[in-house]
């Protein structure tokens, strides 16, 4: 098991950092549910982190807990090396931490590259009187944040929906919507919860292709939870296996897919 | 194939942001303008300009107000009303406490105490939403009335509980008062609608604007993408009361020149220009004109046609127009939630095609 804080090497030869995110004995309840007990984890500069388990395992209350959605009962978590304060969800954002949502969290009255330019919210600074005369920073900061944009934009493949409403698109193209928003932030680390889920083959292909793309040309560090565990086993570098809330497995996809635990969470009840 | 927008690139994205991306567009708003200023001024009477003119350009710029807060940022408000009247007691306190300065200052500074106001009664937007925030803005409506009427303060003691627009001159034209030139008191309001419009429009289209939509449509994912819901929504709370701040002072100062509270900026004020924005389109600064124009037009030409032309009776008009109003609004909520804006662009989509549908 691979819990040092440096990096590693992957066996497909990519150099992977320190621990950017570590989460120190997390315990999470929702009145008598206890979504998360007791868990702890790291995530590696630049690596992709997956984490798994069944229906209701409390995958997505971790995220939530990342993103300072959740504030849970006991537990740390360290950020860049630093214990981080309890923080609002806008403010974990403003630290680099962008994310999608398992049922799609999209922006409806808005077009598409409206939607994308949101993820540039947090770093758009002009003053209100700038903007309410569109002129200096204001008009200036909306052109560079629009290239940004377009680049994220061309990087999906998403060009021609560009100005067409969210409200129209399908659900695959929805989902790489909402993959745009994040990434248009520059994030450092990216959370995504369930990008493939609904998906057919095709569309899993093209998604699994676009999060190793950014892995690779930006190295941006991903956590994500999925289903499938093929994609898993595909894209992932290290994997945290949960069930009812407590962690059972963690390690790379081969030491997880051999741990008895894991083999008994996934067998003893066919949650899919 | 006069209305195309072939041939029209935007090759930077300065020009693709744009408001009038498309040639023919720019060109007829170029002409609009030349004529609301050069033209119109010369021929309007005090009919006109009493009837319709200066209703349609105050109530425009309320409608925007609303629109921003509503249309916009999705918080309902019925409290605009309360809020004209915070502007219109507001300039008449400035106009009587100092006369020396200009009222369009005053007027400008009426709108800037209403978002101050606007802020505070926007604390609860923190808190709740959606049908409780509507609640609790109407009890601002209601609250704000009886303050003005309450408190002899704020009508300088005068015994009819009235205020009354002293004279003012800009220019050495009488701008408020009973001297005022009907032109002169179109034109000021005007000023100030094209400037309203030209930045409401401007803060709608960068990042201030895609904050108050993306608290619209989803709240959750907005904060969690990184917008901060006390600056967005106080923000717009602020800013949209302070062009409904500048209309109440207007309706006040510029056109009617003496208020009774309660009459005037009521519970009725507050639903009027509700039903410009739905009716005009939710989210748009354009439908905020046309609703502005519709809800002021249409009383006139019920009125000239049913009541001058055919000899119906003055009420039995009336109600007829407020069974027009109530069915549109029923309709537009459920139909077409963006209003007349939205019909009009639809429209130009269509001529965009003309003649050949495919
Ligand atoms: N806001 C909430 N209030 C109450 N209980 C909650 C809340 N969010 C999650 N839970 C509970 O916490 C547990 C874990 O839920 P969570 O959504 O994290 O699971 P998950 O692993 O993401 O499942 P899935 O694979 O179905 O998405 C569940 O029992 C769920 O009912
Ligand atoms: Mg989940």
């Amino acid at each position: 098991m691979l819990s040092t804080t440096e990096g590693y090497m992957t066996p497909d030869g990519r150099q992977i950092g320190g621990v950017v995110m570590e989460m120190k004995n997390i315990t999470l309840k929702f009145g008598g549910v206890t979504a998360i007990e007791d868990i702890s984890f790291d995530i590696h500069e630049g690596e992709i982190r997956a984490i798994i388990g069944p229906n209701g395992a409390g995958k997505s209350s971790m995220l939530n807990v990342i993103s300072g959605f959740y504030i849970p009962q006991q537990g740390e978590v360290f950020f860049r090396g630093a214990k981080r304060a309890q923080l609002k969800p806008f403010e974990v954002a403003r630290q680099g931490i962008a994310r999608t949502f398992q049922n799609i969290a999209l922006f409806e009255g808005m077009s598409v590259l409206d939607n994308v330019m949101t993820g540039r919210l947090t770093h758009m600074k002009a003053g209100i009187i700038s903007q309410s005369l569109w002129r200096g920073p204001a008009e200036r900061e909306e052109t560079e944040n629009r290239e940004i944009c377009e680049r994220v934009i061309d990087f999906l493949e998403i060009q021609s929906i560009r100005k067409t409403p969210v409200s129209r698109l399908p659900y695959g193209l929805k989902k790489r919507v909402e993959l745009a928003r994040a990434l248009a932030s520059e994030p450092k680390l990216l959370l995504l919860d369930e990008p493939m889920a609904g998906m057919n083959v095709e569309e899993k292909e093209d998604m699994s292709r676009f999060i190793l793309d950014v892995n690779d040309e930006f190295g941006t560090t991903i956590a994500l939870i999925e289903h499938d565990m093929g994609v898993v086993m595909d894209l992932s570098d290290r994997v945290v296996v949960m069930d009812y809330g407590k962690k059972i497995g963690d390690g790379t996809p081969n030491e997880v897919r051999n741990n008895q635990a894991v083999i008994d969470a996934y067998l003893g009840v066919s949650h899919d | 194939m006069l209305y195309r927008e072939a041939g029209d690139f935007s090759t930077t994205y300065r020009e693709d942001n744009q408001t009038f991306p498309i040639r023919f567009d720019r060109y007829r708003y170029y002409a609009v303008m030349l004529i609301a200023f050069l033209v119109i001024p010369f021929f309007v009477n005090d009919y006109w300009v009493n009837a319709i003119f200066l209703p349609f350009l105050i109530y425009s710029i309320a409608a925007l107000g609303l629109n921003i807060l509503t249309g916009y940022c999705g918080q309902v408000s019925l409290g605009t009303g309360g809020f004209m009247a915070v502007g219109a007691y507001a300039v008449y306190k400035l106009m009587t406490a100092f006369p020396d300065i200009s009222v369009l200052i005053h007027i400008v500074l009426a709108g800037g105490v209403t978002a101050l106001v606007g802020i505070l009664f926007g604390l609860p937007s923190l808190r709740i939403k959606g049908f409780y925030l509507a609640v609790a803005t109407l009890a601002a409506q209601f609250f704000l009335v009886w303050v003005f009427n309450r408190i002899p303060w704020f009508y300088n003691y005068s015994a009819s509980g009235q205020i009354n627009a002293p004279e003012r001159t800009f220019l050495g034209f009488t701008v408020t008062g009973a001297e005022t030139k009907a032109w002169v008191a179109y034109l000021v309001c005007l000023v100030f609608v094209t400037i309203s419009a030209i930045v409401a429009r401007n803060m709608t289209r960068g990042a201030l604007g895609r904050s108050w939509m993306a608290i619209r449509d989803m709240d959750i994912a907005a904060e969690i993408i990184g917008v901060n819901p006390l600056k967005a929504k106080l923000s717009a709370f602020a800013i949209s009361s302070f062009f409904v701040g500048i209309s109440g002072a207007l309706y006040f100062s510029v056109y009617l020149g003496a208020v009774e509270v309660g009459e005037v900026f009521g519970i009725n004020k507050s639903f009027l220009v509700l039903f410009m924005i739905i009716i005009g389109g939710l989210g748009s600064v354009f439908g905020s004109f046309i609703g502005a124009a519709f809800l002021v037009l249409l009383p006139v030409l019920l009125k000239n046609v049913l009541v001058g032309y055919f000899g119906w009776q003055t009420d039995v008009a009336a109600h007829l127009e407020f069974m027009i109003i109530g069915g549109l609004i029923v309709w537009f909520l459920i139909v077409e939630p963006h209003g007349l804006a939205q019909l009009w662009r639809l429209g130009k989509e269509k001529l965009r095609m003309w003649p050949f549908p495919y």
